[in-house]
Parts: structure tokens; C-alpha cells; sequence
């Protein structure tokens, strides 16, 4: 069964032009998707769809089989985490492991079960020694791994990230790579950054005017320079210096 | 470091602020606003009564290991306007109430220092609170007293925007004194684009950051506690001992006796 449905996806902000347009894709369990396209094309806001941010949408958008709809928001936003591009706006409380104990407190968890929780995601995003420090203090890439972290600790089986080796060095992008490699779940990873789309999804969305354009193997669409620049992108680094 | 980016870190260091003492939050806050009210409750010519309230604030102080001094600079705003307040009073009571050493103590300079002690005494006392258990802890404490959680809520997300808008005034005044070199402040004439950019870019911040929490599980309730914590007996102890100390110190004017003792 698939874990993300979209289908005859069509939005629009204003009701006049549509952002997003007859988008239509389903993912299986496990799988790691790249989403690529320039920029408003509408990335964020099919990410955004998924998680029930933007209603008011056309066609059908099923998460975990439930319809992304009002009535089944709670269960889908347990289901699917969303990963901010601004770490900022993710995390607004005062230490690490606040913010990352919000949610599972929200869903009403145990204190038990919540630390347990909190621990597992900082382990998972190599952050553990820094449960206590406190957020403005922190680097933009540990702020970034934070974010993430708010999301594993909901222990969601869908994932979705946006932009997020954004700002990041080199360090902390290739260290970002790792931790989303080592994410168990289905990923949705919207980015510019086809190298790492390239290192980390096996397959790829190509949306361009708020279309799905191509929807194939990432080794496949993103060696295709041709079809990369007819829709406003470039090779990745990696295979453009060959 | 810039005095926004000073205001800023202030008020993170607030927000973080967790208190190691296994005093509940809601012990501090009912001890706080019983201080307070106290304080309030003396007469306007009672000084002597309520200086006997600077004991909290020097016990306080001295068991907490807080810095009088960089609380009384860090709200030195709010005390000038209390003085300020406080002041008017020498101009409209000017019958003498005693003489001091043969100079006339009046009615309006024993009111005014009065206020102004009041003032300083409830203010500083309100910052020690923030000091100790941090807003977060504050916002726990009134929840845990009962007050409604949406009430709760609306406070602490106005703390939070207040630094959302803090970083944002420091984004755009940064952004604009890279292109006004040597220019003092923000022109008159770009004051209007200015603020309700201001607005705009931090009500769209703090959209992001409740959307942000929606998507954790948040309905309304910002703050959740594990059920059935009972009120721990040191919280207990703290609370009625101060409450006790308060009504001794309201009705007998310890330092007026003090004073009598030396004097005799």
C-alpha cells in the first residue's frame, strides 16, 4: 500500500493561478524521494499540502491511507514530520531538549516515555551531549540536526525535509547527509541541492510551473543536463566536473 | 554585542531559565504575589513599616545568590518611572508630618518614598521571580493555580513574539545601517515603510512558528505537565513560612521598634 498519495493534485493560494497543477504520485514504505525544481515551483507547498498546512486543495492527497483532510490532521501529523527550511521557525523553545520534548508532550505521552523518546532522537541526529544547550546559542548546523531531531522524537514513519542542507558548510552538510541516510521511514527531501539529492534519494519528483514533470530513478533525471536546464536547473556538481 | 542583540539574549536567558531548587514554581509565585500585595497594603506614611519587606528581598537575594545591583541597572527604566510617579507627591502634601535632626519631614516626601519603595520592592521581586523559574516556569505556575491554559497560552506566546519581533527589529535595523552609514536612527521619513515591514515580516514569522507547533500535536495548550505532580513539602514549608513572616512584618514595624531600641 502506498504511504503518500497524491492524486490530480491542483492548489492555488489565491484561487487565480495555480501553484501546484494535476500533480499526481505515490510513494511506497521505506522509500527516500528527492523533490526537486527551481525556485516557486511549488516544493513547500506540496510539502506542506501532505501535512495538512494548506488546505483547500483539489484532487485527492492521502497520507498513511488517511485523506488529508480536517478530520484525520492529528493522526496524519503524528504519521508525517515536517522539517522547517528555517530552523529558526522550527524551534522556539528555550533549550534543545524542550523543543524536542514538545511533541511527544503534546500527544500526551508519559515523562518516561518522553525523555526516552527525546534521547533517542538526539542519538539518532549525534546530539546527545547537547540536550541542554540552550537554541540561541547554537549553530545554524546544529540547530538544523535540532529540527530534525523535533521530528524523530514524534517517531513518525514519514519524513519530510525542506531544503534542508540549506546554509549549511560543507562539514555540516556532508554530516546532515549521514543522519538523513541513517533516518529510518519514507523521506520526502525537497531541495536545489542535487548533490544531495544525488547522495541520498533513490528516486526523484522533477516539478517545474507547478507540474510534475518527471518522476523517475534520481541517477536517471539528474545525469539528463537537457532536461535539467529546459526546467530551470544545472547538473549536479559531482557530475558536472566529471 | 548591540544593546538589541544584549535585549535578546536577556530575554532567551529568561526563557531558558529553569530553577535547580526543588521549590515548586508555583511556591515562588504565590510567595511573589503575597510579597506584593503586602507591600501594597502598607500606608502611604508607614515607611518604616515597609521597609521591614526588604528582608525577603535581602534574604532572597543572599540565599539565590542574585545581584541586587544588576537587576536595579537592568530595570532602571521602570524604576525612574516609578521615582518619577512617586516625585509628584512632595508638590501636593507639604504639611509636616515630623522633623528629622530640626529639618521638616513632610506628608509628600514620606508618601513619595513610600511609592517609590513599593515600586522598587514589587518590581524587584517580579524580576527575582524571572530570575528563579524563567517565564516558561512562571506560565507552568499559573497553570498550576488554575488559571484557564488558553489564558496561559496568550502570555507565553506574547513573550515569544515579543522576541520573534526583537530579532526582526534587529534584522532590518542591521539591514538599513548598512546602507545609511553614520546616520543615527532610522529617518523620520522611512519610519512608516519601516514599521509596518516590521509587522508584516514578524506576524509571517510567527505564523511559520505556529504552524511549526501545529504540526507537533499542539491544540491550544502550550504547556503540558505530567498529571497529579503533588506540591512537595520544602514547597509547602517555603510558602507558609513566608506567609508568615509577611503578616508578622505588616503588623508589627520591626524597625520602628528597632529603631525605639537604639534610640532608648
Amino acid at each position: 500500500m502506498s504511504v503518500i498519495k497524491a492524486e490530480h493534485l491542483t492548489f492555488s493560494y489565491d484561487g487565480a493561478e495555480e501553484v501546484l497543477s494535476d500533480v499526481s504520485f505515490a510513494l511506497e514504505p521505506e522509500e527516500t524521494v528527492g523533490l526537486i525544481g527551481a525556485n516557486g515551483v511549488g516544493k513547500s507547498t506540496l510539502l506542506k499540502i501532505l501535512v495538512g498546512l494548506l488546505p483547500g486543495y483539489r484532487g485527492t492527497v492521502e497520507v498513511g491511507g488517511l485523506t488529508v483532510d480536517k478530520k484525520h490532521i492529528r493522526q496524519i501529523r503524528e504519521l508525517a514530520g515536517y522539517v522547517f527550511q528555517d530552523s529558526d521557525s522550527q524551534l522556539f523553545l528555550s533549550t534543545v531538549y524542550e523543543d524536542v520534548a514538545f511533541g511527544p508532550r503534546n500527544y500526551g505521552y508519559a515523562e518516561a516515555e518522553v525523555d526516552r523518546r527525546v534521547m533517542d532522537a538526539l542519538r539518532q541526529v549525534h546530539m546527545e551531549g547537547l540536550r541542554d544547550r540552550q537554541i540561541y546559542r547554537m549553530s545554524g548546523g546544529q540547530k538544523k540536526l535540532a529540527s530534525i531531531a523535533t521530528i524523530l522524537s514524534m517517531e513518525p514513519q514519514i519524513i519530510l525535509l525542506d531544503e534542508p542542507s540549506g546554509a549549511l558548510d560543507p562539514r555540516n552538510r556532508k554530516n546532515l547527509i549521514r543522519v538523513i541516510r541513517e533516518m529510518k521511514g519514507t523521506k520526502i527531501i525537497a531541495s536545489h541541492d542535487l548533490d544531495m539529492v544525488w547522495d541520498t534519494c533513490e528516486r526523484t519528483l522533477l516539478l517545474s510551473g507547478g507540474r510534475l514533470i518527471r518522476d523517475g530513478r534520481t541517477k536517471e533525471i539528474l545525469a539528463d543536463e537537457a532536461l535539467l536546464q529546459t526546467h530551470g536547473l544545472e547538473l549536479p556538481l559531482s557530475l558536472s566536473h566529471g | 554585542m548591540d544593546r538589541l542583540q544584549e535585549a535578546i539574549a536577556a530575554l532567551h536567558a529568561v526563557d531558558a531559565r529553569r530553577s535547580e531548587s526543588r521549590i515548586d514554581p508555583a511556591a515562588r509565585l504565590i510567595v511573589c504575589m503575597a510579597f506584593s500585595l503586602t507591600t501594597v497594603s502598607f500606608g502611604k506614611y508607614d515607611f518604616c513599616g515597609l521597609m521591614g519587606m526588604s528582608l525577603f528581598l535581602v534574604i532572597t537575594a543572599i540565599w539565590e545568590n542574585i545581584s541586587v545591583w544588576k537587576g536595579l541597572c537592568r530595570l532602571r527604566y521602570i524604576l525612574a518611572a516609578v521615582a518619577l510617579l512617586g516625585s509628584a507627591n512632595l508638590f501636593y502634601d507639604r504639611n509636616v508630618i515630623f522633623y528629622l535632626g530640626g529639618l521638616p519631614v513632610t506628608g509628600g516626601l514620606l508618601s513619595a518614598l513610600t511609592l517609590c519603595s513599593k515600586g522598587i520592592f514589587t518590581v524587584l521581586a517580579a524580576y527575582f521571580l524571572l530570575y528563579l523559574i524563567g517565564m516558561p516556569g512562571i506560565c507552568r505556575a499559573l497553570r498550576r493555580l488554575g488559571i484557564p491554559g488558553g489564558a496561559v497560552t496568550v502570555l507565553l506566546l506574547t513573550w515569544r513574539y515579543l522576541i520573534v519581533l526583537l530579532k526582526e527589529v534587529r534584522r532590518m535595523w542591521q539591514a538599513y545601517g548598512m546602507r545609511a552609514p553614520g546616520q543615527r536612527g532610522v529617518r523620520m521619513r522611512a519610519w512608516g515603510s519601516f514599521a509596518g515591514l516590521l509587522l508584516l515580516r514578524s506576524m509571517d514569522r510567527a505564523e511559520t512558528v505556529y504552524q511549526s507547533m501545529l504540526l507537533r500535536g499542539y491544540d491550544g495548550e502550550a504547556l503540558r505537565e505530567p498529571a497529579g505532580r503533588a506540591a512537595s513539602g520544602r514547597s509547602i514549608l517555603y510558602v507558609a513560612a513566608w506567609l508568615c513572616v509577611f503578616i508578622f512584618l505588616r503588623w508589627i514595624p520591626l524597625f520602628r521598634l528597632a529603631g525605639r531600641l537604639f534610640l532608648s
